[in-house]
């Protein structure tokens, strides 16, 4: 499988969680499974939320690595990603279920549809008009739909802002 | 029935028996879940009269037909109900987090635990495949330990557990029943009960779809609750929390200070909630499917209780500290820290080390009998000592471990008179000498004293009241606030939520509707909520609790707010709860010994209860 194009992936969006804004409270995964299966299912949710400890919580979704090793470790061909949006698309007819391609995600991104047994990644919410479900309903704004240009850019502007606290105090700079 | 699982298991500890039978109908309309169901299973599956620690007394755990949908605060909540070894009448305590989950995912409204296990053993439920577990490993651990080596060992850490620690374990009649690391289902000593079961833990993992009737319907009534969660009905809690608490009743001179000898607390300015948040909380979480996220997370900076991470609210802020005389909040926060790992509640620890600092310092309690502790008020690290004494039942904290009713009666002397609770359980942080309405919700409130069954302080601290007075009219307030209490337990929705339900029953009809697909009234449902405080009040009947426990502490009633400032020379009369008492009883259609009528028992659909109220005689008779 031949790697994708960089100059595609540039643009591509995906979903991105601020950890310092995530209260871990699962609202992400009620939202996608409602969407996706009609139902309330935290494990056929395509995103879940880690809290290891009260201080840390985070919520995880498809990364759209490129090339994606779930693609790469996928015996079946079953995997393949979309150029225009970076979507890993599932073709159920292959999949089997190994889950070669959860071992190969390092975000535990995919999990296993616990009656279907094929496997299940965020596709965006592509039928949906208005963008991914998740991120229009965390109720903390926790996630962002972004291109990974915006998320370097969005870290820049947050180490800028630490780095010149005093002076902006100083001059009294609000941003 | 959507929503509900529609099925209740059954485990009989003694036999190691399990078995599940589906939840009736008519149960769900008449009890909704969380509380309400508890208690009328926990009356159905109780003998009268038995000890709380007898093998005989069931431990009820219920869940709410929320539980496990997306609506915000709804999804997550769990209950305790059992009855109490402390009020010996009955006992509740709601829990939220993730356990309640869980539990709707395994195909669970309710578990009933009967009987008494040979050695320790925790549940392990795993959708439908149910066994008891050896615990013998993790007996004397704490509920934090507890929960760590139950998901290394089942090995999946989203498996949820609910555990008690060695206060449980040890009988201490104020332990609570921890889930999630921070969450406890605190009041009425729970997790006593559970101790006495050999019961150590239930961990769930559950698989199963949760589906609602009306999809659409609901995800638009979710819509209107995320705006109002973001908007100022729950403010307070997204800024900075209950402990504002401090600084609004410091103000009011109602924040009972030294085991309520005071009514203002001259360090309030150094454990304010403005404090807490500018100084130690590092994060703000939320529990599953909420919306608002209030959980405080507070990290102490610097000293000797360095790195003690913990939950904190207005209600332990307040009983380990003002109430202990204690205006340090690195050891308020390290007290709490305390009662969660060993298991107790953080309220009623509080007013017990609080009782004994009175004690000691009114010469009924000695240094000889404390290890040479000096145990005066304020000194806090004779209250983390203490915490620990009671939590393990070591010296003298065997005799307060009993809760400070019971421990006043065996220490004797003028002991009681310094015994602050209500049927046996300890107060909460209001001062109710100069709380009026308050005062009544906390007098009639079938799990003793306790703030959380009517929110009977609102009209007084808000002023819409004369809060000083005692007078007609203030029966139907305490009652409507009840009402709407029992079924925020029942369909189990967070307290700090309710200020986002506008329209009250209407909002909440609105979201049982759209889950179960049973229609609901906002009339039907205060009917449900009238019919579950009349269940609380039957079941203390049948265990005879009478007009009597229906009281107030000794200092409420004998010792006036001292305090210069507004409430000074406020206390609450016999004349006062007399007057309060009946017109609360003729609001609720009960008699003048706070009786329900069997009028009133037809009138909400309790018929089959009504031989509770009737003369023993009379109901031979009958028959």
């Amino acid at each position: 499988m031949a790697a994708v194009p960089k100059a595609e992936s540039a643009k591509w969006k995906m979903v991105s969680c601020d950890p310092d804004k995530c209260t871990g409270c699962a609202t992400c995964e009620y939202i996608c499974s409602l969407t996706k299966e009609n139902v309330f299912s935290a494990q056929k949710s395509r995103i879940r939320t880690m809290r290891l400890h009260p201080l840390i919580n985070i919520s995880i979704t498809c990364r759209l690595c490129t090339p994606a090793p779930c693609v790469t470790a996928c015996p079946r061909d079953a995997l393949t990603q979309s150029e225009q949006t970076g979507v890993i698309m599932i073709d159920d007819d292959k999949c089997d279920g190994c889950s070669w391609c959860i071992e190969a995600c390092d975000y535990g991104a995919i999990t296993l549809h616990p009656e279907l047994k094929k496997v299940r990644i965020c596709d965006l919410c592509e039928k949906e008009k208005d963008g991914p479900r998740c991120v229009k309903w965390c109720p903390e704004e926790a996630l962002d739909f972004v291109t990974k240009d915006i998320l370097s850019q969005k870290a820049r502007i947050a180490v800028t802002k630490k780095l010149f606290k005093e002076s902006m105090e100083a001059a009294g700079i609000k941003v | 029935m959507l929503g509900y699982a529609g099925r209740i298991l059954h485990v009989d500890l003694s036999s190691g028996k399990i078995w599940t039978e589906p939840l009736k109908e008519e149960y769900a309309k008449k009890y909704i879940g969380g509380i309400g169901l508890g208690m009328r299973l926990l009356l159905d599956h109780s003998k009268p009269g038995i000890d709380p620690f007898d093998p005989e007394n069931p431990l009820v755990l219920a869940a709410g037909p929320l539980g496990g949908t997306m609506v915000p605060t709804g999804g997550n909540g769990h209950a305790f109900v059992s009855k109490s070894p402390e009020s010996f009448g009955v006992g509740e305590a709601k829990s939220h987090g993730h356990f309640g989950t869980e539990m709707k995912r395994a195909g669970y409204d309710a578990i009933i635990f009967h009987g008494k296990s040979e050695k320790p053993v925790y549940l392990w439920v795993d959708d439908d495949a149910v066994q008891l577990m050896d615990a013998k490993h993790l007996w004397g651990k704490s509920t934090f330990e507890t929960e760590d080596a139950i998901r290394n060992e089942l090995k999946d850490f989203y498996i949820r557990v609910a555990s008690i620690g060695p206060a449980g374990e040890k009988l201490v009649r104020i332990a609570c029943i921890m889930n999630d690391r921070s969450r406890a289902a605190g009041r009425c000593g729970m997790g006593a009960v559970m101790g006495s079961k050999n019961l150590k833990a239930i961990a769930i993992r559950g698989s199963k779809d949760v589906k609602v009737a009306n999809q659409e319907h609901l995800l638009e009534l979710i819509k209107i609750q995320h705006e109002r969660m973001k908007g100022p009905a729950a403010r307070k809690y997204r800024t900075l929390g209950t402990p504002e608490n401090v600084l609004v009743l410091q103000k009011l001179g109602a924040i009972p200070t030294n085991n309520f000898t005071r009514a203002t607390f001259d360090a309030a300015d150094k454990i304010s909630g403005e404090y807490l948040n500018e100084r130690f909380v590092a994060k703000i979480i939320g529990c599953s499917s909420c919306a608002m996220r209030c959980e405080h997370i507070a990290v102490v900076p610097e000293g000797p209780y360095k790195g003690t991470t913990t939950r904190i609210e207005y209600e332990p802020l307040w009983a380990i500290g003002p109430n202990c005389g204690v205006g340090n909040l690195d050891a308020i926060l390290k007290g709490m820290d305390l009662s969660n790992y060993y298991g107790v509640d953080a309220i009623s620890i509080g007013g017990i080390v609080g009782f004994a600092m009175d004690l000691y310092e009114h010469g009924l309690v000695g240094k000889e009998e404390l290890g040479g502790l000096e145990l005066n008020f304020g000194n806090y690290e004779a209250m983390l000592e203490m915490i620990k004494r009671i939590s393990l039942r070591e010296g003298l904290g065997d005799v307060l471990a009993e809760g400070v009713k019971l421990a006043a009666e065996k220490i004797g002397k003028d002991a009681p008179n310094y015994a602050v609770h209500i049927k046996g359980v300890e107060m909460t942080g209001y001062d109710i000498r100069g709380l009026k309405t308050a005062a009544l919700g906390y007098a009639v409130s079938f799990r003793g004293a306790d703030h959380n069954r009517h929110g009977a302080y609102g009209p007084d601290v808000a002023g819409k009241v004369n809060r000083f007075k005692a007078e007609q009219g203030r029966g139907k307030l305490v009652k409507e606030t009840e009402d709407l209490y029992t079924i925020i337990d029942s369909i189990i929705v967070c307290k700090f939520s309710r200020g986002t339900y506008f329209e009250g029953f209407k909002d909440l009809a609105a979201l049982y509707s759209a889950v179960t697909g049973i229609e609901m009234t906002p009339e039907e449902l205060q009917k449900a909520g009238e019919r579950i405080n009349n269940l609380g009040r039957l079941f203390n009947i049948r265990e005879g609790l009478t007009r009597k426990d229906d009281t107030m502490p000794w200092k409420i009633m004998n010792v006036p707010i001292p305090d210069e400032g507004v409430a000074k020379g406020s206390f609450v009369s016999q004349e006062d709860l007399d007057l309060l008492l009946d017109d609360y009883y003729e609001v609720r259609g009960w008699t003048k010994d706070g009786i329900p009528t069997v009028e009133k028992l037809n009138e909400i659909g309790m018929e089959d209860l009504a031989y509770l109220v009737k003369p023993k005689r009379k109901a031979k008779e009958e028959e």
